[in-house]
């Protein structure tokens, strides 16, 4: 609506149009005595000075400057409006006057930005598509900065913690405490402890020499028995403890990290358990294996080994594919260097599977050299498999980075797809401002601002009250559509009125009031409609009979339009059947708090200023007998 | 003139073809290699010739006539002619309004319902020679008539509206397309809902009024006569006097 406010005198010329085919007398159209001529106005904005048309600054008169407000920042002596405000980002905000667009100067710093439009009423969702996601991109980036800023604060405890959450805390994050600090090396310490133990279990460390060398583990099976005994402890009271504290239990235990901790001390157990059983020593020693794993409990104290787990985890389907077509490109070669190396005599190629192992050594480059290809055949097609073999192997690795950075960057792909509901938001937001001009002129008819007898009672204040709510554009536009609603003999409503009447369609209520008598036979419409409230048009009538009401309308009476619509207090008697869709239903109930309509006693409109107030006050209060 | 390669000289006498530049020039097969190793762009890519050619259309400016012409033509002053213009060329830059253009602005007023095929009604008004697109002197003209002028010139603009063919006759037909765009306007949130009957009852009412010798169609006599009767249309007709 704002941008095309330069035509709002064409559209309302153009309505003679409808003149001759209206039925009905058309309201008139609003005051222009203090329509001024298009004058230039300057704003000083720190010192700088901006010249205008005062009609360029109307065209949205929902903003500062396109309303009464920037009245306050006149100043009297030099008759310009004195701005306190950044110079440079003003140029942008009076652009979008200008031109309609708003665009976001890129070398301003994007808070600041944001400060001036919402000084100067501007909502930023209207920026152009142009600028649009360059500020959205800033703005993020800064909300995301400002939200780091605010976890690195979040070191104070808060108050009123349970010994459950506070140990929780402790847990996840060990420099809140000097306790969960000291826990935290402990663990380290004993994890390292217990790494360093299996080791060196194994190394040999016999000393007499007509023994065969024995590993440690077996000199001293009482030491590492007892280092190996107090790290599990160590361990389980670590994981009870976690156990204990954790939030969610169920959910605790299906965590990685919790069945780490199990496999890493369940061995002991299963260990402690079947101790001297021949039978089942084998599987014990493979138990051992899995004490191995405690070395992934370090990845609760480094960051780095977690981010490593969730980049190989993310980027797994490249791998798998990868290793996909590496397995193709192994059983291929195997098989050739198979066949090749078939004819030669005491060939280690002794089947495709034995070349497996030729191909991927070669391949990797490793080359350890058990096995080598005798025979011409061999050796050429076995240097084609080492050259291809570099080839494939370098693929993973760009893979792997670039899944690296990705993961980096995925938080800000679940961005862009928040954005795109934004996107969707600010679509909703921009049309719901945009459709404001047509909610807007259905609020005006409900604060009666069609002020008929306001222009034959020629009240000063109540003009100034007039113009005190809309602006002159705002109330022109009104006329317009006014206009229009005399001319088709219907009227506009909400949304949410015509849904309601459209769903008690079909009932057809006769009009109660001997004074609405339908003349047309209106009660045949689509969707008769409960009353809304009309006053009666009958002048001698001193009973606020149209002000009928349906038990189902108090639900909606604050978006109905109300009868006390001036315009429909003065209307002649025979307009007045026509638009009376009539009153619907059994009449329970009667307003008490309107007064008494002191127009509908006289119809030329001696409507008592003292009562103008009052009556538009008194709009909504409704009671229901 | 020297023959060209190839060309038999009146005489009938076949002259050999002289190996001049000029002569070259004329080979259609030099001609062929010629056109071929012009610089790209132009050859190869039709799309960007057409774009270019669509960019030519739309970048042609249309400069309205002086402001002492239209005052002399229009019952503005020049001051009204100047704010007029400014929002005119705020909102088309080159200086004509093409029907798509003028349907979105109209649509703009009109939140509610589909103002598109009133505003293509308004804009043949407008348009008065038919060229599709509206000048900034045709819009003052059509203005000037319509907020400053005589209630018959009103009433005759009215009639042309109307006269969708402009021959002349309103019938029928036409009113009712004219009726059906203004209620479309109003939309689908209406206060009785605006049935489908409605339009085609408003022309049937409107006929009643104005066809006085029950012929099926509407002059312009019968029109200006009826208008001039009702008062309600007489007094709607000075509405927006002073609108600018």
């Amino acid at each position: 609506m704002a941008g095309v406010a330069a035509w709002l005198p064409f559209a309302r010329a153009a309505a003679i149009g409808w003149m001759p085919v209206a039925n009905l007398p058309m309201p008139v159209a609003p005051n222009q005595k203090n329509k001024r001529q298009d004058e230039l106005i300057i704003l000083n904005v720190s010192g700088r000075r901006f010249q205008t048309w005062r009609n360029t600054l109307d065209r949205y008169p929902d903003t500062l400057l396109g309303s009464s407000e920037k009245e306050f920042f006149y100043n009297e002596e030099t008759h310009e409006y004195f701005f306190d405000r950044d110079s440079e980002m003003f140029r942008s905000v009076l652009n979008f006057y200008r031109t309609g667009k708003l665009h976001y100067p890129r070398s301003e710093c994007i808070s600041a930005y944001d400060e001036e439009l919402a000084f100067f009423g501007i909502i930023p969702e209207i920026i152009g598509d142009c600028c649009y996601e360059e500020y959205k991109d800033r703005k993020r980036e800064n909300a995301e900065r400002l939200q780091d800023d605010l976890e690195d604060n979040k070191d104070k405890k808060p108050p009123n913690m349970t010994c459950r959450e506070t140990m929780w805390r402790a847990f996840e994050n060990p420099h809140t405490s000097t306790m969960a600090l000291v826990f935290y090396y402990v663990t380290g310490f004993f994890i390292a402890i217990s790494v360093i133990t299996n080791v060196v279990e194994t190394v040999p460390c016999g000393t007499s020499t007509h023994q065969k060398e024995v590993p440690c583990g077996e000199r001293y099976t009482v030491a590492f028995f007892c280092m190996d005994t107090a790290c599990v402890m160590i361990f389980t009271v670590e994981y009870l403890m976690r156990l204990f504290a954790a939030p969610s239990r169920y959910r605790f235990m299906r965590s990685v990290m919790s069945i780490i901790d199990v496999v890493a001390i369940l061995p002991y157990y299963i260990g402690l358990v079947m101790t001297d059983n021949e039978d089942v020593s084998g599987a014990f020693v493979t138990l051992r294996v899995f004490r191995v794993f405690r070395i992934f409990k370090f990845s609760r104290h480094s960051q780095g080994l977690r981010i490593l787990g969730y980049t190989l985890k993310s980027c797994a389907s490249e791998l798998g594919f990868l290793l996909f077509s590496l397995t193709m490109a192994i059983i291929i070669f195997a098989t050739v260097m198979f066949y090749a190396e078939k004819g030669s005599s005491s060939s280690k190629f002794t089947s495709i599977p034995a070349s497996f192992w030729y191909t991927i050594v070669t391949m990797t480059t490793l080359g350890y050299g058990d096995m080598v290809p005798k025979t011409i055949a061999g050796k050429i097609f076995g240097s084609i498999c080492s050259l291809s073999g570099v080839l494939v192997i370098a693929l993973p690795v760009p893979v792997i980075v670039s899944n690296f950075s990705r993961i980096y960057h995925q938080n800000q792909r679940a961005d862009k797809r928040r954005a795109q509901k934004m996107q969707k938001a600010r679509l909703a937001r921009i049309r719901i401002s945009k459709t404001g001009s047509s909610s807007g002129f259905l609020h005006s008819k409900r604060n009666g601002l069609f002020n008929d007898p306001l222009e034959l009672t020629g009240s000063i204040e109540d003009e100034q009250q007039l113009s005190k709510s809309t602006s002159l554009l705002e109330s022109q536009h009104h006329h317009l559509l006014h206009c229009l609603e005399k001319t088709t003999n219907h009227e506009f409503v909400n949304e949410q009125c015509y849904q309601q009447s459209y769903l008690e369609a079909g009932q057809n209520y006769q009009s109660q009031s001997p004074s609405l008598s339908s003349q047309e036979g209106m009660t045949g419409t689509c969707c008769t409609r409960r009353s809304k409230k009309r006053h009666s048009p009958l002048p001698n009538s001193s009973v606020p009979s149209g002000a009928l009401m349906h038990p189902l309308e108090l639900s909606t009476i604050h978006i109905q339009p109300h009868t006390t619509s001036r315009s429909s207090l003065n209307m002649r008697l025979e307009e007045q059947h026509p638009l009376n869709c009539q009153s619907g239903g059994k009449v329970t109930t009667a307003i008490i708090s309107i007064p008494t309509p002191p127009a509908a006693n006289s119809p030329e409109g001696d409507a008592q200023p003292p009562a103008v107030p009052a009556h538009h006050q008194n709009i909504v209060k409704v009671s229901a007998l | 003139m020297e023959p060209g390669p190839g060309r038999v000289k009146d005489s009938g006498k076949w002259q050999k073809p002289r190996f001049s530049r000029k002569a070259l020039m004329k080979c259609c097969l030099v001609k062929w290699i010629i056109a071929s190793t012009q610089p790209q762009d132009k050859g190869s890519f039709d799309s960007t010739r057409s774009s270019d050619s669509d960019l030519e259309l739309s970048t042609v400016r249309h400069q309205p006539e002086g402001l002492d012409q239209l005052q002399a033509q229009t019952k503005f002053t020049k001051k009204e002619l100047q704010s007029l213009y400014r929002g005119f060329k705020n909102e088309c830059p080159s200086g004509l309004v093409d029907e798509e253009t003028f349907k979105s602005i109209y649509s703009q007023f009109f939140p509610q319902g589909d103002a598109t095929t009133y505003a293509h009604f308004l804009f043949n008004a407008f348009d008065k020679d038919r060229n599709g697109s509206i000048r900034f002197e045709d819009f003052v003209i059509g203005l000037s008539v319509l907020l400053r002028g005589s209630v018959t010139e009103k009433l005759n603009w009215a009639f042309n509206l109307y006269d969708i063919n402009k021959d002349g006759y309103i019938t029928k037909e036409e009113m009712l397309a004219i009726m059906k765009s203004i209620y479309d306007m109003m939309g689908r949130y209406t206060y009785p809902c605006v049935r489908d009957e409605a339009p085609s009852e408003h022309v049937d009412k409107f006929f009643q009024k104005m066809d006085r010798n029950r012929d099926g169609v509407v002059t312009i006599e019968e029109f200006i006569e009826t208008c001039q009767k009702d008062e309600n249309i007489m007094n709607s007709m000075q509405l927006f006097e002073n609108v600018i």
